[in-house]
């Protein structure tokens, strides 16, 4: 069953937005989604950076994604720069790396459109078993980090001063978007990357009322948005990643419209 | 003794923000420190609460000690949904008995579902004081609790305050500014510049001549009402204007 290559793309497709919901919650709720940008730009960095060294992409755009990650935290020590600062600096010195590498690979060797849209072919068999894997783990290391995760988005001194582990849950949390950004690429491209963490999450926060309902109907959205995607991907032979992201739109506009009917 | 700190310094981007504080709080104890705006008294707090390192010094802490935090202002981001019940249970999860009387005794009953992005500042105040509360903490920390409340709003979060001590036995930290309400309050004034100018009882700190020149005419005009109030001259408006030509030399830095 694996062989076809959709069943592949719908089980990678899924897994993914399965695991942006809580995710992307988390995303729009400290204020991260520029941070969410940084990343999948460098995405771009990663996938030139495994074709060079004929490295496994997932691998090579998870360890620049990691990189990105840890220069960002050292500007936040080191320099007195803002967090939007520094954001735009790493976000668009990686993102013109990735384009200097990308312009000296041989056009064989690379098809631009689908390392930027997203190709619901480029699924292999060892892309799915690191996405089942990754869904498992995700998931579980989700729910141990959610409770202190959530006290320091609310408020980090009070995190602090009540002794819950948010410090290390924070990292915890890096280490996963890093993760979710590797596996999400060739599904959504890497230009729209964070547009899955964060659409499907603002419309379910149309709808939800606590912070774990949130979470759920994001995934949900995620996984209805993808469904669509892929299918229009397939049947109207367009490219998977703007299907995706239109239709995470298309839900938002309807849950944002039934939230101000409702008022 | 719940905590003590020894010595603390805690550095800022150009010198010492605070050095040399000593300072401990007891069970059943409301201690509360004064003193303008950057002397220090949330930097204090934050290295004693652990929420910030001391450069050096030591902090003891009563073993397992339980912390409910009351922090100066905060600002919940509008994208996350949370009512002011689950607000409550942050931490902690508490029973609906327990929450209800949390919100009843700050004046907050009947709101549990209203989202905590849509409080007022005053209701934010108390229901920073409820889900504090609710922890049964060894020692409260209070910044600033009545910030964006009004003056009859402050001695009844005042009164709240002193009543939470009572029923819970807890010792209390406060960080204040308005020093009539302080006084009337509080077991132990700690008066803050930088360092600790002088402290001991309210009736004590008052006539400090740390204390006096810190203040200035603030201080004087209170020390002539607390005079005032406590020679039981009430109604009476014409008393006499007192002379507070204070020597300010050897100023002690304790």
């Amino acid at each position: 069953m694996l062989d076809d290559f959709l069943t592949r793309a719908a089980i990678a497709g899924l897994a993914t937005a399965a695991l942006t919901g809580p995710i992307g919650c988390f995303i729009i709720w400290r204020r991260m989604s520029f941070f969410g940008d940084t990343l999948s730009h460098s995405a771009l960095l990663g996938v030139c950076i495994g074709l060079f060294l004929s490295i496994h992409q997932t691998l090579s755009v998870f360890l620049v994604a990691l990189g990105i990650s840890a220069a960002l935290q050292w500007l936040r020590l080191k320099s007195s720069l803002s967090s939007d600062t520094s954001l735009g600096i790493l976000s668009h010195g990686a993102l013109a790396l990735g384009l200097l590498l990308l312009s000296q690979l041989p056009p064989s060797q690379i098809d631009i459109t689908s390392v930027f849209f997203g190709d619901i072919l480029a699924t292999s068999r060892t892309d799915v078993a690191f996405m089942l894997g990754g869904l498992i783990v995700g998931l579980v290391v989700m729910r141990l980090i959610w409770h202190p995760l959530l006290v320091a988005t609310i408020n980090k001194d009070i995190a602090t001063a009540e002794g819950t582990k948010s410090k290390m849950a924070e990292f915890i949390f890096t280490l996963l978007l890093t993760m979710v950004i590797a596996f999400s690429f060739k599904i959504v491209g890497v230009l729209l990357i964070s547009a899955l963490l964060v659409i499907p999450a603002a419309a379910a926060r149309q709808m939800a009322i606590t912070p774990e309902s949130t979470a759920i109907i994001a995934s949900l959205f995620g996984c209805l948005a993808v469904s669509g995607g892929l299918s229009a991907s397939l049947y109207a032979d367009l490219p998977s990643g703007p299907a995706i992201v239109a239709l995470s739109l298309a839900i938002f506009i309807a849950t944002f419209s039934y939230k101000l009917l409702k008022r | 003794m719940l905590i003590t700190a020894k010595n603390l310094g805690i550095k800022g981007q150009d010198g010492w923000r605070v050095r040399g504080v000593s300072l401990s709080i007891d069970a059943g104890e409301i201690v509360t420190m004064i003193g303008p705006n950057g002397s220090g008294k949330t930097t204090t707090a934050k290295a004693l609460l652990g929420i910030i390192a001391a450069d050096e010094g030591t902090i003891t802490r009563k073993e397992s000690l339980r912390i409910g935090y009351v922090p100066q202002s905060i600002e919940v981001s509008r994208n996350v949904p949370m009512s002011l019940y689950r607000f409550l249970q942050l931490t902690k999860p508490h029973s609906p008995a327990a929450i209800q009387d949390a919100l009843k005794l700050v004046g907050l009953g009947g709101i549990k579902d209203r989202p905590v992005t849509d409080l007022s500042g005053g209701q934010m105040q108390r229901a920073l004081i409820a889900r504090a509360l609710l922890l049964e903490p060894d020692l409260m920390v209070l910044d600033e609790p009545v910030q964006g409340v009004d003056f009859t709003g402050e001695i009844a979060l005042y009164e709240l305050i002193t009543q939470i001590r009572d029923q819970l036995g807890c010792g209390m930290l406060l960080i204040s500014h308005d020093l009539h309400i302080v006084m009337s309050q509080t077991d132990r004034v700690v008066c803050m510049n930088g360092h600790i100018c002088c402290e001991g009882a309210p009736a004590s700190v008052i006539e400090n001549e740390a204390y006096l020149k810190l203040f200035g005419p603030k201080a004087s005009e209170f020390l002539a009402l607390y005079h005032h109030d406590h020679d039981h001259h009430h109604h009476d408006h014409d008393h006499h204007d007192h002379d507070h030509d204070h020597n300010h030399e050897g100023h002690n830095h304790a």
